[in-house]
């Protein structure tokens, strides 16, 4: 067993392994790229366009909390501003394109999370959390008494219009294959942060933070784009998700909602790419499933129920666990 | 006019059926949709309760219509927009549902209305209060059956400014809902002739009123209006008790009050209380056999929702019987001719604009001494008729009805 | 009438005394909060939940078995307290040493079960609870009616908060819980048991805010989701006060109650964000609060 081994052959197994593993994960991207195209014939499209929405809103949430380590209770806010923004000018600009009320629905996003970036990202741990947390309910309360948002009532029929003025949104393959098309573009967005030297730094601060600082890093500066681009990333997922339902409601602005993204990210596994995304699909479908059947009762312990479990037996989520059980017996 | 506009509709009416077009029941199956906040705010006076009563209409009714199976489905619609207008989608455009029931929260319900006449199916509105849903929202595929905002904001006020209460405080809920509860009593208390000295605009929700309660002492109106729901109600009583706003001689007025929340607020401390109510269990033979019944499959009385669900349902199984259709226009139609004289109302009609008219009742809470149990809790002072309690269509602003 | 700012003298008494009361009970539930948190690091999402029970066991335990308000005044604590041990035993302990975060979570989680199921017993149009026959009317302040059981809530808030606050920071068994938490090791060598001191501060914790259920009982009304919104409340309180810090806590309940009380009266629209926006802003000052310590 002790032979001495040529340290050159290491290297090249390990590159090997790695364009195996390369393979597999494009391998895998490619069955589930072609399993979200052919689902809308086997599904029901609006049902997928619910999922493919909160999966957005809980990948732009685990760039921040699963990349950059910073807990935000308050991204219930940003997917409310995307959506009544998005709502208000589609309802009141006839005409519009639905693609400008999106992007202006993500500007109002962005624009509100530089605000909270900028007045909490000194604040640490779970002053961080709790001044996020603080900022959301202002908002919410905002949202409550605001005029243009139906408050209690919510926004309701807000048209899907026409995308760039030609392809009508009305009809449910159309309007699934645009969202899917953002869906897929911001993943890949995600993906690309997480791997390129700015995500390494994010990564870097995550683990430790003085580190970071010594090392000469401007720690506060990579954290107020995290944040940024975070809260962009989940006003766009508002915004679809008004154009798909043709409202927005309190629901979404409600810290509940901040809870729920946690509980989808944490469950699919925290910092891992495609965790937030099977956390939501696992969420969206668990609370439709049990609001049909006889447990339809039972929902919110049920959730609570999971939420407890997830954080005792499976804190590294679904694609986490897989993956420690991939390293421990195939390495 | 409105006889000529009944007359007309049921003329249309006759000749949609006479042409035999859609005179079939799809599927062979009339498949019902109840969706009411099963577990929030507004689960005791609708809810789970609400699909029993459901349940109970179907099974009276024989279990099958012509022939063909109804079948009922049920979710939950968490009180959200959003979880109910996926339901109601997918009920709509992949279950087969034709008629949609309960629909509790205003909320809930604008959603629901959008996709149903999106889909041309029938909605029956039992719970939602906004009176938007029969005016500025109204559409050809939705009835409004129990109640309104205007309703409610019409016969108490009316009745205690005529007794000599002139002078009014109004307690609102800060929201679209509260906003316009606010703006139906200052009209109705004008034009009765009274004043209203004040209004403070509470939190949505609020737990604690002592604050408010103050303000209200203080402003010495006869009379403290409660425009608000639900919990912000129940709490704005019990805190008004407790300082003793009755015995210092002003009057409370609940304006959207349900007998589940005077039996949590039990008749020690809602005593006096006064409300309209749209239904009540203790008002005849009739109610009181259909209560027990329900009473003995529940556990409580019934407020005046599961009433509406269970007679709502009545009518439109009716509907389809005498039309052979489940045709949302057909039966809507056949609705609106028919008058409904059932457990829920007298001489009830369907205006075109979805309207469900019919008496609505102003009560006083019974004191402990009057009340022989727990849910014999309200005395009816007077019977507001139907033409009184509704926005008349003249002033309506329902694109359906021609002014 | 003396105005001011276009409100009446008396008015304003009125409310600064009502704000008072209020803030007794943030005090009383904030102290509880501040307690786990700075003794056990522990961010107890479930602490709204635990006053809901309070106030839930009461009524249940008079309609089930007439426990009178003076006996369900110990006894719902208590149960609810021994409640609280259990969640520590089974599930908080086994994430101990872990970040914050999951605690923050797991007792999220928790909260959502508690709620949930008991929605599904009792509804939510609110349980009834008797004012006790003792605390029936007031006595007129001349600028307010001061119902006797509210003057009783102050009374008894302060007498805990101020207990409790003498207790840890004052006295010997307090020294040995500050260190105990602190560092569990060396006091383990002491031969003291800290993982049940862990448990029963935790059980204290707990209590501290079904005790404020207990007094809300005959207030408000009670339903399972009652804790749902003031634990947020809560929160900010700590946080305004200093997490951890249990005399920051008390004093900060205390004011918020009236910050809170004179938004209602002079721009009620206000009111339920005040206490956020005065967070945010006591943050923005001092990072760690108005009493925090480290950093």
């Amino acid at each position: 067993m002790n032979q001495p081994v040529n340290p050159a052959d290491i290297h090249k197994v390990i590159i090997e392994q790695q364009k195996a593993r390369n393979r597999k994960k494009m391998m895998v991207n490619g069955v589930l790229f072609l399993l979200l195209l052919a689902a809308p014939f086997m599904m029901y499209p609006v049902f997928l366009m619910k999922i493919l929405c909160f999966a957005l809103f809980a990948v732009a949430f685990n760039l921040l909390f699963g990349f950059a380590g910073l807990l935000s209770f308050g991204h219930a806010a940003f997917l409310a501003a995307g959506g009544y923004t998005t709502g208000y000018l589609l309802s009141n600009f006839a005409g519009l394109s639905t693609e400008l009320g999106i992007l202006a629905g993500t500007a109002t996003a962005t624009v509100l999370g530089l605000a909270f970036a900028l007045l909490s990202i000194r604040r640490q741990g779970i002053y961080f959390a709790m001044v996020t947390l603080a900022l959301a309910q202002l908002v919410f309360f905002f949202f409550v008494q605001a005029e243009f948002t139906g408050g209690e009532d919510g926004m309701h029929g807000i048209p899907r219009g026409h995308l760039l003025g030609l392809i009508n949104l009305e009809d449910n393959l159309n309007m699934y294959y645009f969202v899917l098309a953002v869906f897929i573009g911001c993943y890949l967005l995600v993906q690309r942060i997480v791997s390129s030297p700015y995500g390494q730094v994010l990564k870097a601060i995550k683990q430790n933070e003085p580190r970071a600082v010594s090392l000469g890093y401007n720690v506060d500066r990579y954290k107020v784009l995290a944040f940024v681009i975070s809260s962009a990333l989940a006003g766009l997922a508002g915004s679809m998700k008004s154009v798909v339902f043709q409202l927005a409601s309190l629901n979404d602005a409600h810290w509940h909602m901040s809870g729920e993204v946690i509980l989808m990210t944490l469950l699919g596994g925290m910092g891992t790419l495609l965790g937030p995304v099977i956390g939501a699909t696992f969420v969206v479908n668990v609370e439709y499933q049990l609001s049909q059947g006889p447990l339809r009762d039972w929902v919110d312990p049920i959730l609570g129920g999971i939420f407890v479990l997830t954080v005792l037996a499976f804190r590294s989520g679904v694609v986490g666990e897989i993956q420690k059980l991939v390293d421990r017996n195939f390495k | 006019m409105t006889m000529m506009k009944k007359l007309l509709a049921s003329a249309v009416a006759s000749a949609l059926m006479a042409s035999g077009a859609q005179a079939a029941i799809s599927d062979n199956t009339v498949k019902i949709g109840y969706l009411a906040d099963m577990s929030g705010t507004y689960r005791d006076l609708a809810g789970p309760n609400g699909l029993k009563a459901m349940e109970m209409a179907v099974a009276d009714f024989g279990g099958k219509v012509n022939g063909a199976k109804i079948e009922i489905v049920s979710a939950d619609d968490r009180n959200s927009a959003d979880v109910a207008s996926s339901t109601v989608r997918r009920w709509l455009e992949n279950d087969g549902v034709d008629m949609v029931g309960g629909l509790v929260a205003s909320s809930v319900t604008l959603a629901a209305v959008g996709l149903l006449e999106q889909n041309d199916k029938l909605g029956l509105v039992s719970g939602a209060a906004a009176a938007s849903i029969s005016n500025e929202s109204c559409s050809p595929n939705h009835i409004h059956y129990v109640y309104d905002t205007y309703a409610f904001s019409v016969g108490t006020p009316t009745a205690m400014v005529k007794e000599g209460n002139k002078r009014w405080f109004i307690l609102t809920a800060d929201y679209a809902f509260g906003h316009a509860l606010e703006a139906d009593v200052t009209r109705v208390v004008e034009a009765n002739g009274g004043e209203v000295v004040g209004s403070i605009r509470h939190p949505f929700p609020t737990s604690d009123f002592s604050s408010f309660i103050l303000q209200a002492q203080a402003s010495g109106a006869d009379v403290i209006a409660m425009a608000n729901a639900g919990s912000d109600t129940t709490n704005a009583i019990t805190t008004a008790a407790e300082f003793g706003v009755t015995q210092a001689g002003q009057a409370i007025a609940g304006l959207v009050v349900f007998l589940s929340d005077i039996h949590a607020l039990g008749a020690e401390v809602a005593q006096g209380l006064q409300l309209t109510t749209g239904w009540y269990w203790d008002m005849n033979d009739e109610t009181r056999e259909w209560s027990d019944r329900f009473m003995e499959k529940t556990g409580t009385k019934p407020t005046m929702i599961h009433a509406g669900v269970y007679s709502s349902t009545m009518q439109y199984l009716k509907a389809i019987e005498a039309t052979g259709s489940d045709d949302a226009q057909t039966v809507r139609q056949h609705m609106i001719k028919t008058p409904i004289n059932d457990m829920f109302a007298s001489n009830g009609y369907i205006r075109e604009d979805g309207r469900m008219v019919h008496d609505m009742y102003l009560t006083r809470v019974k004191t402990p001494a009057e009340s022989t149990n727990e849910w014999d809790l309200y005395e009816i002072v007077r019977t507001i008729p139907g033409e009184e309690a509704f926005r008349p269509l003249s002033e309506s602003k329902c694109r359906l009805v021609k002014n | 009438m003396t105005m001011i700012f276009g409100v009446p003298l008396a008015v304003l008494s009125g409310q600064l005394l009502i704000g008072i009361i209020n803030g007794a009970f943030y005090a009383l539930l904030s102290l509880g909060l501040a307690v786990i948190f700075g003794l056990l690091k522990i961010i107890n999402f479930a602490h709204g939940a635990m006053y809901m029970l309070g106030a839930l066991v009461t009524v249940v335990l008079f309609d089930l078995m007439g426990v009178n308000y003076w006996v369900a005044l110990f006894l719902a604590p208590l149960l609810v307290g021994a409640f609280g041990v259990l969640i520590e035993y089974f599930l908080l302990r086994r994430i101990a040493g872990q970040d914050h975060i999951y605690s923050l979570l797991l007792t999220f989680g928790v909260a959502l079960i508690i709620q949930g199921v008991l929605t599904n017993i009792y509804g939510v149009s609110g349980l009834r609870y008797a004012m006790p026959d003792m605390f029936k009317g007031g006595i007129n302040l001349g600028f307010m009616f001061l119902p006797y059981y509210r003057a009783w809530v102050i009374v008894v808030a302060m007498l805990v908060c101020f207990g409790t606050w003498f207790i840890i920071e004052k006295t010997k068994l307090g020294s040995y819980l500050r260190a105990g938490t602190e560092d569990s090791q060396l006091m383990q060598g002491f031969g003291i048991n800290v993982p049940l001191l862990v448990s029963l501060t935790y059980g204290f914790g707990v209590m501290l805010s079904a005790l404020a259920g207990v007094l809300a009982a005959p207030i408000y009304s009670v339903t399972p989701v009652m804790g749902s919104n003031i634990l947020i409340v809560v929160f900010a309180v700590v946080v305004i006060g200093g997490m951890g810090s249990i005399g920051g806590a008390i004093i900060t309940g205390i004011l918020m109650g009236v910050v809170e009380g004179l938004t209602k009266t002079f721009y009620p629209p206000a009111s339920s964000a005040v206490i956020f926006l005065v967070m945010v802003m006591v943050l923005m000052i001092r990072p760690t609060g108005l009493f925090g310590k480290e950093a």
